[in-house]
């Protein structure tokens, strides 16, 4: 009780974080003074080092890459693509996830054994070789990489809803509902689904970090973003060769990753202690009833 | 002991069940992608006809369920067919790259628990007061950073770095490669420069990999030290590293057993970053270069791969875990 009433400093801390990324995702592009995709005086601009000057005199925070752009607005506007993808596609994998797995839970037989057989034989794949396959093979770009992160993570959350689902259906009010004549979808989404939230807000957020991290690391390889459209990954990707002679240009975009899948990771782990401390206060309370 | 031996023998049958589901789904998602590989195959001035032709001789003409059988049955003997591309077998390809790839994931794994589980235990020990936060912070901040970033963060550290604080070259560590290029070292000399090079790549691998097992340890010894008979030993006046070194790692072997059994796949998987940017000639960088050419059976063939493994890591953890967990016998699990 004690806990949960005081102040949690880590919590605090990534949600202030990831609050800072989506405002400097949101405004740095908006009111910068440089753009950042277009292209200027590359000879005067390019390769200014972190806190420098250019030859022109403005002043740049993590310096300019080999085009003379400015790294910390692209760095920003890729933040947007980043953050909105990693959300999206955990968001769409949890969306896959929960339907897959009631739908297998409540209706059983040959529904449940196609869906979790399918579940497996993924789970079996490396997730990271599953991207690269598909991603490679349909034309890269936003929308293939969000469909791709939602068609390869949907199965924990899947397995997730399916156990909750089972576990709840076998409880007396579902029974009771039944009984009533509540229609069973009725019963799926207002008795059933709001059981197993928990567990699946977790393995969301934990998700949400993953997919940053995928998304990052398929742009970097080609098979993501495409320039000019900035990403983290592919800002890294374009810094690769630079990386004895100016080696800000591939290190400045990870730094603006890592905090904010550190952020996401450190808030998720926070939710996971917190629902997990709530099963097992729910469980010995049930205990001590009977 | 007839109970165990048939526990394995239903475990074996349906990890065999899940094999072909794999090759199954690997042949409908290569299938449904768009585009046509005889289309990427024919030099550009070829004609219609040539496509045609081409596609033919790939058998890719044939009706989509006449092609998977004859991959599927070809996969069941072993055989992976021939790339597109190189006209080599397909399997003598992975088995070239292999080896590379499963010893940078073998050495990393290693490591990565040599590393991560006195680092969680170390968390765990010190739960209460705030080196735990710092070390969790810092353990999921490494756990967070991209292998590719890490790997050209150290890259960017001992080239640029060193030269700029004037190490000689002779003592700076190769960036990339896999050997010296250009001189031919034999025996001793040429496997100190083996792995001289293979520093970096092992370092990238072990930092992202000792972090996820540091994660994991801390939270299951934070479990094991709130059972009981761990202040019964304290109160006993057991020493501290006794009881961490024999009781508590004792118990929770078999989770981490498991865990590297599983995650030792995915090391091999994740080396995709490592080799491409390290230039080391493994299965990822077989696999993005298919990838690239549209090299249906190297991409399909090191996808089965990869699931291989997978599933027997899966099946070795299950045989293995009644072994070094006495409470839990086979028949239990």
């Amino acid at each position: 009780m004690n806990r949960a009433a005081t102040v949690d400093r880590v919590a605090t801390l990534a949600v202030a974080l990831l609050a800072l990324m989506l405002c400097g995702a949101i405004f740095v592009p908006m009111f910068a003074r440089h753009d950042p995709l277009a292209i200027g005086d590359v000879l005067a601009l390019r390769l200014v080092p972190p806190l420098g000057h250019d030859s022109a005199g403005a002043w740049h925070l993590l310096g300019t890459d080999r085009f003379g752009r400015d790294l910390f607005v692209r760095m920003m506007l890729a933040a947007r693509v980043s953050l909105a993808l990693g959300v999206g596609g955990s968001l769409l994998a949890a969306l896959i996830g929960t339907v897959a797995g009631a739908a297998a839970g409540w209706l059983g037989g040959i529904t449940d054994r196609v869906t979790m057989a399918i579940a497996d034989a993924l789970l079996a794949i490396p997730r990271l070789v599953l991207l690269l396959v598909c991603a490679a093979l349909w034309r890269p770009g936003l929308l293939t990489v969000l469909i791709v992160l939602g068609a390869t993570g949907w199965m924990g959350v899947a397995r997730i809803i399916r156990g909750e689902v089972l576990g709840v259906r076998a409880r007396p009010f579902v029974e009771a509902a039944n009984a009533l004549g509540v229609r069973h979808w009725r019963v799926l989404v207002r008795h059933v689904i709001p059981n197993a939230i928990g567990p699946t807000i977790v393995a969301t957020t934990l998700g949400v970090g993953n997919a940053i991290l995928l998304e990052s690391g398929l742009s970097f390889l080609g098979l993501g973003i495409q320039p000019p459209q900035p990403s983290w990954g592919n800002m890294i990707a374009g810094g690769r060769d630079l990386i004895v002679a100016a080696p800000w240009v591939a290190l400045a975009p990870g730094l603006a990753l890592i905090v904010t899948v550190l952020a996401v990771t450190l808030l998720g782990d926070r939710l996971r202690d917190t629902v997990a401390g709530r099963q097992v206060r729910m469980a010995r309370q049930l205990g001590e009833r009977t | 002991m007839q109970n165990e031996v048939s526990v394995i023998a239903r475990r074996m049958a349906d990890a065999i069940v899940l094999f072909w589901l794999v090759v199954t789904i690997i042949f409908v998602l290569i299938r449904m992608a768009p585009g046509d590989p005889a289309d990427f195959l024919v030099p550009p001035t070829a004609t219609a006809a040539d496509a045609a032709r081409l596609r033919a001789d790939l058998g890719l003409d044939r009706p989509l369920i006449v092609q998977y059988a004859h991959w599927a049955g070809a996969v069941v003997r072993g055989n992976l067919g021939e790339s597109f591309s190189s006209r080599q077998p397909v399997s003598r390809i992975l088995l070239d790259a292999a080896p590379v790839s499963i010893a940078l994931g073998g050495i990393s794994l290693l490591l990565t628990f040599l590393i991560g589980v006195p680092v969680g235990m170390f968390q765990a020990a010190n739960r209460s007061n705030a080196l735990d936060g710092l070390t969790t912070v810092l353990t999921t901040a490494v756990y967070a950073a991209p292998s590719f970033w890490i790997a050209l963060a150290l890259v960017a550290v001992f080239t640029y770095g060193a030269a700029s604080l004037g190490v000689p070259a002779a003592l700076r560590l190769p960036a990339f490669g896999i050997r010296t290029p250009g001189i031919v070292l034999g025996g001793w000399a040429g496997l100190v420069d083996l792995a001289r090079h293979a520093v970096l790549p092992v370092v990238t691998l072990t930092a992202v990999g000792a972090a996820g097992i540091a994660r994991y340890s801390r939270s299951a010894v934070a479990d094991v030290l709130d059972e009981g008979w761990v202040g019964m030993a304290r109160a006993k006046g057991a020493p501290p590293a006794r009881l961490y070194a024999t009781h508590i790692l004792r118990n929770v072997t078999p989770q981490l057993t498991v865990l590297a059994a599983l995650s030792l796949p995915g090391l091999i998987a994740g080396s995709v970053f490592v080799e491409s940017v390290f230039a080391w000639p493994g299965l990822g960088k077989a696999m993005l270069v298919a990838i690239q050419a549209r090299d249906y059976p190297v991409v399909m063939g090191a996808t089965v791969f990869y699931a291989a493994a997978v599933i027997f890591a899966n099946l070795a953890a299950d045989i293995v875990l009644p072994l070094l967990d006495p409470r839990r016998g086979a028949h239990a699990a």
